[in-house]
This record gives structure tokens, C-alpha cells and sequence, in this order.
């Protein structure tokens, strides 16, 4: 009876969930649906706690506490400039979960207290676990380079790529060797360990840039290693939930490959930004560049009908959002239109963007993804790109020698005048000469970006 | 059984991905964190680790992984939530009132 109670509230779950994912398609519907898949965790919970394995509360219910003290600030304090860190950081809890049930598991079946472990258990647990403690590490790299703790630029060394494929191997052969024998507990262990080592290599020679693949890809390793718990646990909205999330990171580090015109193995192994583009940069300091003050920016924005806004990580670093929406009004107000172009890499996490602007109250209606606006640029008076470099470079367009050859961009070279807010000449985060910058219809306003767009909103007043 | 496993995870796993699918570029962002909260459902192994008094390293490893799921759970569905409340159409109505600052 108990069992089937539990089983029902798994049912209950699993279908809240899915109808919590579907509501995410319609912005309007989503936040009632989210609602629905919360209510859903609660009754999988409830219809766990009734489990007749269980009997003692008094762990669970410390864990439980201690669990929502922590996650209650991590859900309402965490400003939205910090959520690619955030969002790294727990894909690492949820790995680590993961890796202790699959631990426990086993070190309850070898001393006897537990299930006995049969192979087809034993593959099970071996890849959570493997997951698990890849994905522990390596996300927790990924919040280190997003926080900048550890320094965003690639860390490679010689013989990476042959040092970590051996590594693999080893962790590869491991499992197998315990899964012929799952009392050899060295081996176990050391997969695990060894798991861990392969993480933080991984995560290591990947670029800021790269990041939103990264930590698409590390929510779909998350994911599997929850659905192999359930396979260990013979526990069916562990399989159902996991399989959905790894859905889901595995769709969208394609949609963010993609973006980027890069294969997985390109963004896993290529080290982006590795000196290789080094001879390109070279050239770039003869180019004229015309910088303009924040006035004359200001005219042209004032005076301008169609303005088109390309928001980039730059604008995220500024926390310069709030500042944009302003500017967006003062040209609405004199009579202009004010679009927002959204590349899909643009920033450190899928829909990054998306969300900084929100934040900023700016209608998602205003919000356009790259196919949807690139026929507009020809007729935009301006399109002001706010810290955006690779997504809006045209040798992406052109030039086939340059390493982000393909990439789709965000056609801004197309658009009458360019304004581009940037701290600096700098080359972007790619290495890049980016001829945008040095072409005769874009103008420069250097500074930082909250700064400049002060200075543009009170020009704009006074226009 | 463990045939039936892989038939709920595959079919699964294609519900996952015809859903996800339909979801814009948009609230890509809300969706990471929204099934990181669901991700958080390990939490039901972390219970049965944690409670069901088998060893003390299974107990205390238990414990640990009922924090990291709760944590997973209140906060990502907190957090997707607040953010799923930024996103708001264009309505004239409600022109705003700039926010101070």
C-alpha cells in the first residue's frame, strides 16, 4: 500500500514536471507552470518520506533544514549578474548528491547492509558516480572562472588533450574492472578520484566565451548522472528527471555549439583564444578608429527613428542593464523605435541577456533573436553595441582565415552608423581584430559602459 | 525490470527533448535553472542514504547529499521564479513608473 502511495506521487511528479518544462515555452504561462513543477517536488518528496526503508528522521530532517537555510538565499540574494556562477555552482550540489547516494550505495552492498550489487546495478552506480565526480569538479572550475577567482583565459599546457584522453582511458578501464568486480574497492575509488582529476582538466582550457557550451554540457552530464541513480536505485522519477535534464543541457550546448559554428570536441579540446589568432591582431594598430564624445553620440541617438541595441558580456561585467533601458525610453519618448538584438552566445550563459534586460523591465517583446532581426539592420539609423565584440564581428562574414570563420552574427556592419561602447581597443576575448570597430560608419565611445550610458542618457535629456 | 528502466529513460528522454525544443532562446536561462531545481529530485535517494540507518557512512554521506538536493530544490525553483516574474510584455498601461534608484 505505502509502496503504491509512492509510486503515485513519482507519477504525479514526472507529469508536473513535464507540464512545468512545456509551460517554459510560453513566457506568459511559465511562472504558473514552474509553480506546478514545484508543488510536483513536493509530493515526490512526501511519497518518499512515507518509505518503510526509512527509519530514522532525524538526519533527514537536519538535512532538510540546513538544505533550504542555504538555498533560500541562493534563490532570492544572488543578484542576476552573478546567475552563470550561480547556476555552475549548484549543477556541482546536484552532481555531488548524486555521487554520495552512488557511494553510499555501494559501500552499504559490499558491507553487506545493502541491495547486493548485480552487474547491470554495478554499471549503473559506476557511471554515476564517474558523471557525478566529473561533473562535482568541473563545474565547480566553471564558478571559479565565472566568479574570476581562477583567471577566464584558457589555462592549456603541452600535451593536454593526449593527457586527458589517457586519463579517460585509465577512469574507463577502472569501470570496467569493477564492474567485472565490484568488490575491488580500490578501483572504485580511485574511478572516483581519478573522475574528479578529469573535471577540473577539462573545465580548465576553456575559455569565458566558451562557457555558455560548458555549462550547458556539465547541466546534461548533471542530469545523466541523476538518471543513472535512479537505474541504481531502480527508482523511476530518478530516470524520468534526469533523462529530462540531460534533455535539455544536451540540446542546449548544440543550440550554443551552434551559435558559435563550433563542433563539441572544438569547444572541449580547442582552447579557444590560445595565441593561434595572434598574427591577426597584429595588423589592427595602424587601422584609423574615430572615437566620438558621449554629446555627439548622444545627437545621433536622439535624432535617430530606428535604433537597434546589441547588448554583449560587456554590458553584463557593467551592470550597465538598467542604464540601457533608460536610454531605450528617452529615444521611445522623442519618437524613435528601439529594438534589442540577442546572439544566442552573447554573455556567459544561454539567455543571459535575456534575463539582465528583464531584470531592467524591458519588455521580452522588444527582445529579438539573431534570424529575426539581421534583415533590419539596413534600415537602423544606429545600432549601438554595448560591450559585444566576436557576435558582431563581420570577418565571422568574410574572412575566411579568421579563426571564428562561420559563426552567424549579428549583421550590425550593415546597419547606416554604428556606435560602440567599449572600455578600450582591445582585442575581444577571442583575439580577434574585429574591422567593425575601424570601419568608416562606426564611431568609438570609449569608457566603462554604465558610465558612457549615463553620460548618453542626461546628452539625450538635454537634446 | 532493468529493460523497463531504459524504456521510461529513452521515452523520456524524447518528451525532453520535443519540449525543450519549443522553448525560445528567450527563457533559456530560466530553463537551466529550472531543471537544475528538478535535477534536484536525487534528493529522494539522498532520503532513503540518509534515513534508512543502514551503516553511518551511508547515513553521514546520506545527510550531506539531503543538504546539496534541498539546497538544489529551494533555490533553483526560488530563483527561476524570480526571474520568470521579470519577464513581462509591453503594456501601455503599465508604463513605468522608473524605478528609484
Amino acid at each position: 500500500m505505502r509502496d503504491n502511495l509512492t509510486q503515485l506521487s513519482y507519477v504525479v511528479a514526472a507529469v508536473l514536471f513535464i507540464l512545468g518544462l512545456r509551460s517554459l515555452t510560453r513566457p506568459d504561462k511559465a511562472r504558473q507552470g514552474m509553480q506546478l513543477a514545484a508543488v510536483g517536488m513536493l509530493f515526490a518528496i512526501c511519497g518518499t518520506l512515507i518509505n518503510h526503508e526509512i527509519v530514522d528522521y532525524r538526519w533527514i530532517a537536519g538535512g532538510l533544514v540546513l538544505g533550504a537555510i542555504i538555498g533560500y538565499p541562493l534563490g532570492m540574494w544572488v543578484p542576476t549578474t552573478a546567475l552563470p556562477q550561480r547556476i555552475a555552482m549548484s549543477l556541482s550540489f546536484g552532481a555531488l548528491a548524486s555521487v554520495l547516494v552512488g557511494v553510499s550505495e555501494y559501500y552499504n552492498a559490499l558491507h553487506g547492509v545493502g541491495e547486493a550489487i548485480g552487474t547491470a546495478r554495478m554499471a549503473a552506480l559506476g557511471f554515476e558516480v564517474l558523471l557525478g565526480s566529473l561533473t562535482v569538479t568541473g563545474a565547480l572550475i566553471a564558478f571559479g572562472k565565472l566568479q574570476e577567482i581562477l583567471p577566464g583565459r584558457p589555462l592549456t599546457f603541452p600535451g593536454q588533450n593526449l593527457a586527458n584522453g589517457l586519463l579517460f582511458l585509465i577512469a574507463f578501464v577502472l569501470l570496467v574492472l569493477v564492474i567485472l568486480d565490484p568488490t575491488r574497492t580500490t578501483a572504485f575509488y580511485s574511478m572516483v578520484g581519478l573522475a574528479a582529476v578529469l573535471g577540473v582538466l577539462m573545465v580548465i582550457p576553456i575559455g569565458g566565451a566558451d562557457m555558455p557550451v560548458v555549462v550547458a554540457l556539465l547541466n546534461s552530464y548533471c542530469g545523466l548522472a541523476a538518471a543513472a541513480t535512479g537505474f541504481a536505485l531502480g527508482n523511476s522519477i530518478l530516470i524520468i528527471s534526469g533523462s529530462l535534464d540531460g534533455a535539455s543541457g544536451f540540446l542546449l550546448s548544440i543550440l550554443m555549439s551552434k551559435a558559435m559554428n563550433r563542433s563539441f570536441s572544438n569547444v572541449l579540446f580547442g582552447a579557444f583564444g590560445g595565441g593561434a589568432p595572434a598574427a591577426a591582431v597584429g595588423a589592427g594598430g595602424a587601422l584609423p578608429v574615430r572615437a566620438i564624445s558621449a554629446e555627439d553620440a548622444a545627437i545621433q541617438l536622439a535624432y535617430a527613428s530606428r535604433v537597434i541595441i546589441v547588448p554583449g558580456y560587456g554590458m553584463a561585467v557593467a551592470q550597465a542593464q538598467h542604464q540601457v533601458r533608460e536610454l531605450a525610453e528617452l529615444i521611445e519618448k522623442r519618437g524613435g523605435e528601439v529594438k534589442y538584438a540577442i546572439h544566442p552566445v552573447a554573455g556567459r550563459m544561454p539567455g543571459h541577456m535575456n534575463v539582465l534586460l528583464a531584470e531592467a523591465n524591458v519588455p521580452y517583446d522588444r527582445l529579438y533573436d539573431m534570424d529575426e532581426i539581421n534583415g533590419e539592420f539596413p534600415q537602423t539609423d544606429v545600432a549601438l553595441v554595448i560591450g559585444a565584440n566576436d557576435v558582431v564581428n563581420p570577418a565571422a562574414r568574410e574572412d575566411k582565415s579568421s579563426p571564428i570563420y562561420g559563426m552567424p552574427i549579428l549583421d550590425v556592419d550593415r546597419a547606416k552608423t554604428v556606435i560602440v561602447l567599449k572600455r578600450g581597443m582591445a582585442a575581444g576575448f577571442a583575439g580577434i581584430e574585429n574591422m567593425l570597430f575601424h570601419a568608416p560608419a562606426t564611431s568609438m565611445l570609449f569608457g566603462d559602459a554604465k558610465a558612457s550610458l549615463s553620460k548618453l542618457v542626461s546628452e539625450v535629456k538635454a537634446a | 525490470m532493468l529493460i523497463l528502466e531504459l524504456y521510461i529513460f529513452v521515452l523520456a528522454g524524447f518528451v525532453g527533448f520535443m519540449v525543450i525544443t519549443r522553448v525560445p532562446p528567450l527563457l533559456h536561462t530560466p530553463l537551466m535553472s529550472a531543471t537544475n531545481a528538478i535535477s534536484g529530485i536525487s534528493l529522494v535517494g539522498s532520503l532513503v542514504a540518509a534515513g534508512s540507518h543502514r551503516s553511518s557512512v551511508a547515513t553521514i554521506l546520506g545527510f550531506i547529499a539531503v543538504v546539496c538536493a534541498t539546497t538544489n530544490i529551494v533555490g533553483g525553483f526560488l530563483i527561476t521564479d524570480r526571474m520568470l516574474k521579470m519577464f513581462r510584455r509591453d503594456d501601455p498601461k503599465a508604463k513605468l513608473p522608473a524605478e528609484p534608484k
